[in-house]
């Protein structure tokens, strides 16, 4: 009797610990990125972080082109999953018959798991010359093609948090609409996706939140030129984004130098970026029920 | 013969939300016969049984005051042992809840949680339980099936067979039968009355019939208060307040 | 009347033709790539492929030391995130009380989930392999895997053990359980499919990531197997990187058979975390 109370007590306290070493590790991560990327802000001149040349070997650290070619895949990419995600989220959900749902959803869910270097190898052996003899460019290798593929990457989680939001929205909703004569059509669109709707901008900022953090396929397949995005011409030129640039340069850096320190500045904006993104998901999406309502139900 | 197995004494209990669940309750439970608590919906019986095991401690219970003596040990007292409370006083839910485990293994539980370990005598409180809450013909020989094959009153009665296996001295049912058929019903309440002699029961039952068919003593519970406290041939023939009066005819409820 | 509700009936038949349609288009390349690696990856498989040590510069041979890594590497981050991320899961589910820390363990966790996964490689650069001197390993690469799995394996973990419903636990203590028994003997093995199809998942993503090990644990070229969790490795996902971006005169069927390896491996996990889910639908008992 008294083992078990002694060992329930060792028990009681790890499990404590390891609920709070969530709490400890991304602490750590972010006071790293702090140590090694804000003597970046010493070395470097803040006009020339901001400049439009990222030449490091040159002494260019100017970050505009990489956030730059972020942003433009990151819309790229936007363009493409947002619509095709959210329509095959409300097919799967509301319209294919069960036995269509039984198959689609595994397929998604499959794409969900390809890895990223698995898209970009395709990319660069199938896709980017496909692309380049289509539109007749130079290089099959560009903003376009990434944020094609990209798009791909962020439709699973798109199609399965917005697939669960529809799901959610109680039957009686829908079956109220259709006793006042609507149209499954119109339910759709009048009733089920406005009641998502928290459910639905979850999943496209949480997409997007995935796009934002790829790095592979966009290594692979964008080109990995640092210019600055100029116009609608850019999207089928090539482009760098942040994560590719930390992937491609960290290798050769010395450690302690001023490209180090550069790359983790890098590093902790796209922390606080996905932290924006991540957070701004999460607030959309809050469920807590007291512990009084779990027992006594 | 019939001392007191359970005094309660002014007892006061609210949430964290600010709602008074009791207030000033005391009441006297009498060992080896049935006592019943009635009363409308959201009048703090279930939070009064609640209280003499602490299962109240899983909830948002803020502000307790007053004494719960079972036999010569406050219930309240932090310095309780709540394992030991537990076995003496087992409760029955409102809804059959059957372990996911099968018949035998549901009623070895709470056995094995105290560290039995004894094959033989765990098999003997299996066939002992089952016997007392007059469930062992009938499932004798599905002892190793899935609990959740079982019938809505099997289960409610192997919930029941499942706190005997304890050997408890206390046994609190809230609604016990209220999701079951009338037959089902009738061989609870049977059951109710052959187990008084040997314990002390504590019941909320669902409707004012059934206080009325098995209750020895019964309490009339109205907004957290005790209105009422009398044996059960005289409370429903001829109650004292007119409250109650006004419950058991259906005025309101 | 009659005319207005044909009108939306064609409406309805166009609009669910249009959904139709982008499913399609979703579901289609899915099918493509599959279909496409697996069908020119295949010719390139061999057993001397799957067991022999690469020659030629990558050029030819196996590429055993790929397979071996990945491995090393996917045990490595199990080991460190499953105990971890479920005692943090069973934390947060059954101990836990609604305070400013639990919700600060929250965010944290979203937050970690959210970490693009170059970012995990930096932070394993700067933590594992330079500061606590680790050096390029499987070590360092298994610890910032880890890291990165977290998250997933907490949230999925935590899921499958509020799914258990409540009244057992409380038909548990009324029994006079404690709760670290009613944890141990009902609320865990109930959970534990959903909890290890949540790990499946994790570890499947884990073995197929390529920037949290560029820095920190991943060696192009190693002529021999790794022999202590000190030493870099291969990886599967970082070759096939290496080799379709890096290295002149790849022969593309080898590309190809490197890319259906890891999908076969990764489609293997998947399939793996479905079974388990199914069986465990059907067999369960509430």
């Amino acid at each position: 009797m008294r083992d078990t109370t002694r060992s329930e007590f060792l028990v009681t306290r790890l499990i404590k610990l390891a609920g709070y070493s969530a709490i400890l590790f991304i602490g750590l991560i972010f006071l790293f990125l702090l140590l090694e990327g804000t003597p970046a802000l010493f070395e470097i001149p803040l006009g020339d972080l901001v400049g439009d040349r990222w030449y490091p070997i040159e002494g260019f650290f100017g970050m505009l082109p990489l956030i730059g070619g972020s942003l433009l895949v990151t819309i790229g990419a936007a363009l493409v999953a947002v619509p095709l995600g959210l329509l095959t989220a409300i097919y799967i959900a509301e319209v294919a018959p069960r036995s269509a749902r039984e198959l689609l959803k595994p397929v998604v869910e499959i794409l969900a798991g390809l890895p990223s270097v698995m898209l970009g190898f395709l990319g660069i052996v199938a896709l980017a010359p496909y692309l380049r003899r289509l539109l007749d460019l130079p290089t099959g290798l560009s903003a376009f093609t990434g944020s094609l593929l990209l798009g791909g990457i962020a439709i699973p989680t798109i199609v399965s948090v917005a697939e669960d939001a529809l799901d959610a929205v109680p039957r009686t909703y829908r079956e109220a609409a259709k006793a006042l004569g609507a149209t499954r059509w119109q339910i759709i669109w009048r009733v089920t996706l406005p009641a998502a709707r928290s459910g639905v901008l979850t999943a496209v900022m949480l997409g997007i939140g995935r796009v934002i953090g790829e790095t592979m396929t966009v290594m692979m397949v964008t080109g990995n030129a640092p210019v600055l995005p100029t116009g609608l011409a850019s999207l089928f030129r090539p482009t760098r984004t942040m994560t590719a640039t930390i992937a491609a340069e960290m290798g050769e850096v010395a450690n302690g130098s001023v490209h180090y320190h550069a790359l983790f500045l890098i590093g902790i904006l796209l922390f606080l970026i996905s932290l924006v993104v991540n957070l701004l998901a999460a607030s959309f999406v809050f469920r807590q029920r007291t512990r009084a309502e779990r027992v006594l139900s | 013969m019939n001392g007191t197995k359970i005094s309660v004494q002014n007892l006061s209990l609210s949430y964290s939300d600010g709602k008074e669940s009791l207030r000033n309750v005391s009441l006297d439970v009498r060992s080896n016969a049935i006592t019943v608590l009635f009363g409308p919906a959201g009048g703090g019986k279930s939070t009064l049984l609640r209280t003499m095991n602490r299962l109240n401690d899983l909830t948002d219970v803020i502000h307790v005051s007053g004494k719960v003596w079972l036999d010569g040990i406050d219930v309240l007292d932090p310095a309780t042992d709540l394992i030991a409370l537990r076995r003496r006083v087992g409760m029955v839910f409102a809804r059959p809840v059957v372990l996911p485990m099968s018949v035998r293994q549901n009623l070895t539980y709470g056995l094995e949680l105290a560290g039995e370990r004894n094959q033989a005598r765990l098999a003997e409180a299996v066939e002992h339980s089952l016997r007392a809450a007059a469930l062992w013909e009938e499932v004798q020989d599905r002892l190793d099936d899935p609990a959740i094959s079982l019938s809505g009153g099997q289960q409610q009665r192997l919930c029941l067979a499942r706190v005997l296996a304890l050997e408890p001295e206390v046994i609190m049912l809230d609604e016990p039968t209220s999701g079951l058929d009338p037959i089902s019903t009738g061989k609870v309440e049977a059951t109710l009355q052959d187990l008084k002699q040997n314990y002390t029961i504590l019941l909320v039952p669902h409707s004012v019939q059934q206080a009325a068919r098995t209750a020895d003593h019964a309490a009339f519970i109205l907004d957290g208060e005790l209105i009422e406290f009398a044996p059960g041939k005289d409370i429903f023939t001829r109650p004292q307040d007119q409250r109650t009066e006004d419950y058991i005819e259906g005025r309101f409820g | 009347m009659a005319v207005i509700s044909q009108r939306r009936h064609l409406i309805q038949r166009a609009g669910f033709a249009g959904l139709l349609l982008a499913t399609f288009v979703t579901v289609a390349p899915i099918i493509l790539v599959v279909g496409l690696i697996l069908w020119r990856g295949a010719p390139a498989i061999s057993l001397e492929f799957l067991t022999a040590m690469p020659r030629e510069g990558m050029r030819a041979g196996g590429i055993l030391p790929a397979i071996v890594g990945t491995f090393w590497l996917t045990l490595g981050t199990a080991v460190v995130a499953v105990p971890f991320g479920m005692g943090a899961a069973i934390y947060l589910s059954e101990y836990a009380t609604d305070s400013r820390w639990t919700r600060a363990i929250r965010i944290a966790i979203i937050n970690l989930a959210g970490i693009p996964s170059v970012v995990y490689g930096l932070f394993g650069l700067g933590l594992f392999v330079l500061f606590l001197n680790f050096g390029t390993s499987i070590l360092a690469g298994s610890l910032t895997l880890a890291l990165m799995t977290l998250p997933v394996i907490i949230s999925t973990a935590e899921e499958a053990l509020r799914a258990v419903p409540q009244s057992f636990r409380v038909v548990s203590i009324s029994l006079g359980g404690t709760q670290w028994q009613t944890v141990r003997r009902i609320v865990l093995p109930q959970a534990l499919p959903g909890i290890l199809t949540g790990v499946i998942l994790g570890l499947e993503r884990a073995a197929g990531e390529t920037a949290p090990i560029l820095f920190t644990a991943a060696a192009f070229f190693l002529p021999r197997l790794p022999s202590s969790p000190f030493d870099a490795t291969m990886a599967l996902p970082y070759h096939l990187f290496v080799i379709s971006t890096q290295v002149p005169g790849m022969p593309i069927a080898l590309q190809y058979g490197t890319a259906a390896v890891l999908l076969v491996f990764v489609l293997g996990m998947n399939l793996l975390a479905t079974i388990v889910r199914s069986r465990a639908r059907a067999r369960r008992q509430w």
